[in-house]
């Protein structure tokens, strides 16, 4: 259905909006015969949905969610004949408990209770595409009035639609699709089925009420479960701004739920993209290219093709893969494959040759792009009573997830199949049917768990090397990366660099601020401050780099994060102010975020005596619209920096399921200080010389600190909970490390430094 | 061939006795319960008990067990299906994220009560320190561990 056909089909139900020009502002609704491609008011209201009823035309959508005596009311939410709730989730599970969580939201708003939902992920079909998360990434986080504005989203509907986006990622499944598509949609599905209600019982809808999946109309003693109006509510028009709950009415979000995937991951039942089987198939492990971007120039796989079980030895251009009957026979046999690659001029690439490379371009700075531009740094310069520069780089992160890559394809009769974990179903989709020559509609992908994703598995790179594995070998393939290939092709957090610059007044406070840093992926706003200062320039440049790059837990956040919050702490050392102080003096006026900011210094008891040897460090940072502050306690008696304790505050608007937002808030800190500790990859004549978890370290339970976690329900938008605990951990710690040493931490990890065994 | 007692049964398991014995259950047996991770004995994602012991499977090879009783985790539980004390504790403390460590780390805490009826805060760090859960979930898993103590 176009957007001219669902304008002429839907009659104008609240005043014509207007844009600045005059013109009517387009709007995607709910129509007569059900199907909404964009439906789209201001205010976090009906985004986009499905509604179908039964012989509707997509019949693609109703495969998957309509059964014999169901009717799907929206894409996100279906009652059966026997009153039972589906909620139908547009996200991936990788352990963040979306499924869980994304449930509630439908659940509060529908008034079903949680026990009797049933939850389940939707297929990589396009209409599910999470247009919200491709808008934010694509517009750069740039914030509109209210949630959205509708010619903004229907505009990025089209474009994710475009481009087969359903990702996870982006700490965006709660704070977007939740709010903006679970909660309208329970909403919606609710009021539809009163107004069907109220038609039968031939009573007005403002005299009903709804509780436990049951309407009631008290004056009558009426009262019948949802499914009894099901078929009449799928004919009634939903209203555009369906009323939704005050959070003090809430009974279901903001409080812990049990997730609905654990008891399958305690037994061995849960089956992740590793596990998935199909009769006949072969297994393949590979070798790629050490140097990213070079091909395969010869093979010698003549020793190789004799071992047992080995099927095939192929040169797949950019890689190698032997096929054999198991993973362990074909692994084996790929230490016989003598394999050259193509020589180029990024063999002579280092860690170093591409830091005195960011140098160089910072250096150029007439080159570097403009991302925020206030007041007039220039002349801030020229009035201050000093000026304070300091230069961080960061290393090249791997995510180094549990489960390492791997996809099941098989390729036959035209069509494709692909069992994987993926957290970009649709892109998988879409890359596959691209890579083999395929409609689409030819290519189905079966998700599965993830063991572990953090936007590793956002790119699809190793399920379509299965796909041509394949499509070459015309078996099923199950294609394991090796650990080893796991380290070395992943898609990095980019190594990076950033010069800070601050014009201090006489009062040791900043009156300019600039950062101009290398690398830019995203969000757009991860390079803001949001500190009280008057004049700021921030600029960026990217130079060529061959190593591949991706979205890594909080993605730009991490360097910035830690190159913010150090400069912070620098200043105020410089100042001669405690560092909290300092920064609370810097927030002025701004409640939420001192409010956080005081959480965590008071659980820490920030100020208060430690033994010697230990010292504390306090940083905060605001991501994907959660601030997060954290406060480290750190021992430097030891032969490495020991993290005791992290006292952690969080502003998510509302945590919609406690437990599982504390559990986010644990992760995303022991993922930051695994990488502050420990996280380096680097290079060497062009490759990464990292291979497995001797020489990629994680942090065990052995040196994990002790997490202490104050969640803050403000008024304000549901935020997210993957990533902000992760940005605030790296200058806690290294600003920790500071108020005990005197050592200041500017290149990270802290394994790289010598603190003397101890102070 | 080689013969092998997998959680209960006598198995003669078609592969190599040098074949890792993460791959026999998983590939031959198809018990997919069990994970790889590293391959190296690195992170313990394949930990399975061998005679009542926690291994890492995937550098365990069939041919060196031969005979012995290897326990998975589809095996933990009891005959009539009730979870073991480690596995009620997981649920009860909310343990997994992404779950895919959590039958190695489940193995090695059943493993270490096993032997350890009450362990120490330092006895449970040293003991589980092999098993890297990238989640990030140690406290819970430390926490879910001193609760199946009082259980088992």
């Amino acid at each position: 259905m176009t957007d001219s056909q669902t304008q002429t089909q839907a009659k104008a139900e609240t005043p014509v909006k207007l844009d600045r020009k005059g013109r009517p502002v387009k709007k995607g609704k709910w129509t007569r015969r059900g199907f909404i491609t964009a439906g789209v008011i201001a205010g976090g209201a009906l985004m986009v949905g499905v509604a179908i009823r039964p012989g509707h035309h997509e019949k693609k959508l109703r495969q998957y969610v309509e059964g014999e005596g169901e009717t799907l009311i929206t894409a996100w939410v279906k009652i059966g004949a026997d009153n039972r709730v589906t909620a139908i989730v547009p996200h991936s599970e990788m352990g963040q408990g979306v499924l869980t969580a994304l449930g509630a939201m439908l659940a509060e708003e529908m008034d079903v209770p949680m026990d009797t939902l049933e939850i389940v992920e939707a297929p990589a079909e396009k209409d599910y595409a999470n247009f919200v998360l491709g808008r934010e990434f694509i517009m750069g986080g740039k914030k509109v009035k209210g949630i959205v504005e509708d010619t903004i989203n229907g505009a990025f509907l089209a474009i994710t639609k475009g481009l087969n986006l359903q990702i996870t990622g982006g700490s965006a499944s709660v704070r977007f699709t939740g709010t903006a598509a679970m909660q309208t949609a329970g909403a919606a599905a609710r009021e539809m089925l009163m107004s069907a209600a109220a038609k039968e019982w031939d009573v007005t809808p403002s005299e009903l009420s709804t509780k436990d999946t049951h309407i009631y109309h008290k004056a009558s003693g009426k009262s019948a479960p949802y499914a009894q109006f099901a078929a009449a509510a799928a004919d009634m028009r939903p209203s555009l701004n369906p009323v939704m709950k005050a959070r003090k009415d809430y009974t279901i979000m903001g409080t812990s739920v049990p997730r609905r995937d654990i008891p399958a991951k305690v037994d061995g039942s849960a089956m992740f993209g590793m596990d998935a089987t199909v009769e006949g198939m072969k297994y393949a492990v590979i070798k790629s290219a050490p140097v990213h971007g070079a091909a395969v120039v010869s093979v010698d796989a003549a020793q190789a093709r004799k071992m047992p079980g080995v099927i095939d030895v192929l040169d797949m251009g950019e890689f190698v893969a032997v096929i054999a009957d198991g993973y362990w026979q074909a692994k084996q046999a790929l230490d016989y494959v003598d394999i050259t690659f193509s020589a180029g001029a990024s063999d002579a690439v280092t860690s170093q040759t591409l830091l005195d490379s960011y140098r160089e371009a910072l250096a150029g700075s007439g080159e570097l792009k403009t991302m925020v531009k206030a007041g007039d740094v220039i002349s801030a310069r020229s009035s201050a009573a000093s000026i304070f520069e300091a230069e961080y780089t960061v290393p090249f992160l791997a995510h180094a997830c549990m489960e390492p890559m791997n996809a099941l394809a098989w390729v036959r009769g035209g069509k494709c199949d692909i069992w994987t974990g993926s957290q970009n179903p649709l892109g998988t989709r879409a890359v596959a049917a691209k890579t083999l020559d395929m409609d689409f509609d030819d290519v189905t992908v079966h998700n599965h768990f993830m063991g572990g994703g953090f936007g590793r598995r956002a790119t699809p790179d190793y399920s379509n090397q299965a796909a041509l594995l394949s499509q070459k070998t015309g078996l099923p393939i199950k294609l394991i990366w090796t650990r080893e290939e796991d380290i070395a092709q992943d898609h990095y957090r980019p190594s990076a660099m950033a010069k800070l610059t601050a014009a201090i007044g006489e009062d040791g406070y900043p009156i300019s601020w600039e950062n101009a840093f290398v690398h830019k992926l995203d969000p757009a706003e991860a390079s803001h401050i949001f500190y009280n200062i008057p004049n700021q320039s921030i600029r960026y440049t990217s130079p060529d780099v061959h190593i591949r790059f991706g979205p890594w837990r909080s993605v730009d956040h991490t360097q910035h994060g830690f190159y913010t919050e150090s400069f912070i702490d620098e200043l105020a050392h410089e100042a001669g102010i405690d560092p909290y102080q300092y920064r609370r003096t810097l927030l002025a006026g701004k409640p939420r975020y001192l409010a956080v900011l005081d959480a965590a210094a008071k659980a820490a008891g920030w100020g208060t005596p430690l033994p010697e040897g230990q010292g504390r460090g306090i940083a905060i940072t605001e991501s994907f619209m959660t601030i997060v502050a954290e406060v480290v306690t750190v021992d430097m008696t030891g032969a490495e920096p020991r993290v005791l304790h992290v006292h952690c505050a969080a502003d998510a608007g509302l945590a919609v399921n406690p437990d599982g937002f504390e559990a986010q808030m644990q992760s995303g800190i022991i993922f930051g200080l695994t990488a502050a500790l420990y996280g380096d990859i680097t290079i060497a004549d062009g490759a990464v010389e990292q291979s497995n978890f001797h020489d990629y370290e994680m942090i065990r339970m052995d040196n994990a600190p002790d997490i202490d976690v104050i969640i803050m329900n403000t008024e304000a938008p549901i935020g997210g909970a993957g990533e902000p605990g992760t940005p605030p951990i790296t200058p806690a710690f290294t600003n920790a490390i500071f108020s005990v040493t005197g050592k200041r931490i500017r290149d990270l990890p802290v394994k790289n430094h010598d603190f003397g065994k101890g102070v | 061939m080689v013969k092998l007692v997998i959680n209960g049964t006598d198995l003669d398991v078609n592969v190599d006795p040098d074949t890792p014995l993460l791959w026999a259950v998983r590939e031959q047996l198809g018990l997919t319960g069990t994970k790889f991770g590293c391959g190296a004995a690195l992170c313990g994602a394949c930990t399975m008990h061998v005679d009542g012991e926690a291994v890492r499977s995937c550098s365990t090879f069939v041919g060196d067990i031969e005979g012995k009783s290897v326990t998975t985790i589809e095996g933990l539980k009891a005959d009539d299906g009730t979870l073991h004390a480690v596995q009620q504790a997981w649920i009860e403390h909310q343990v997994p994220q992404c779950g895919y460590c959590q039958s190695g780390q489940i193995m090695s805490a059943a493993a270490l009560l096993s032997e350890t009826k009450n362990p120490t805060d330092e006895q449970i760090e040293t003991f589980m320190a092999g098993n890297i859960c990238r989640c990030g979930m140690y406290a819970r898993i430390k926490a879910a561990i001193k609760t199946a103590a009082t259980k088992v």
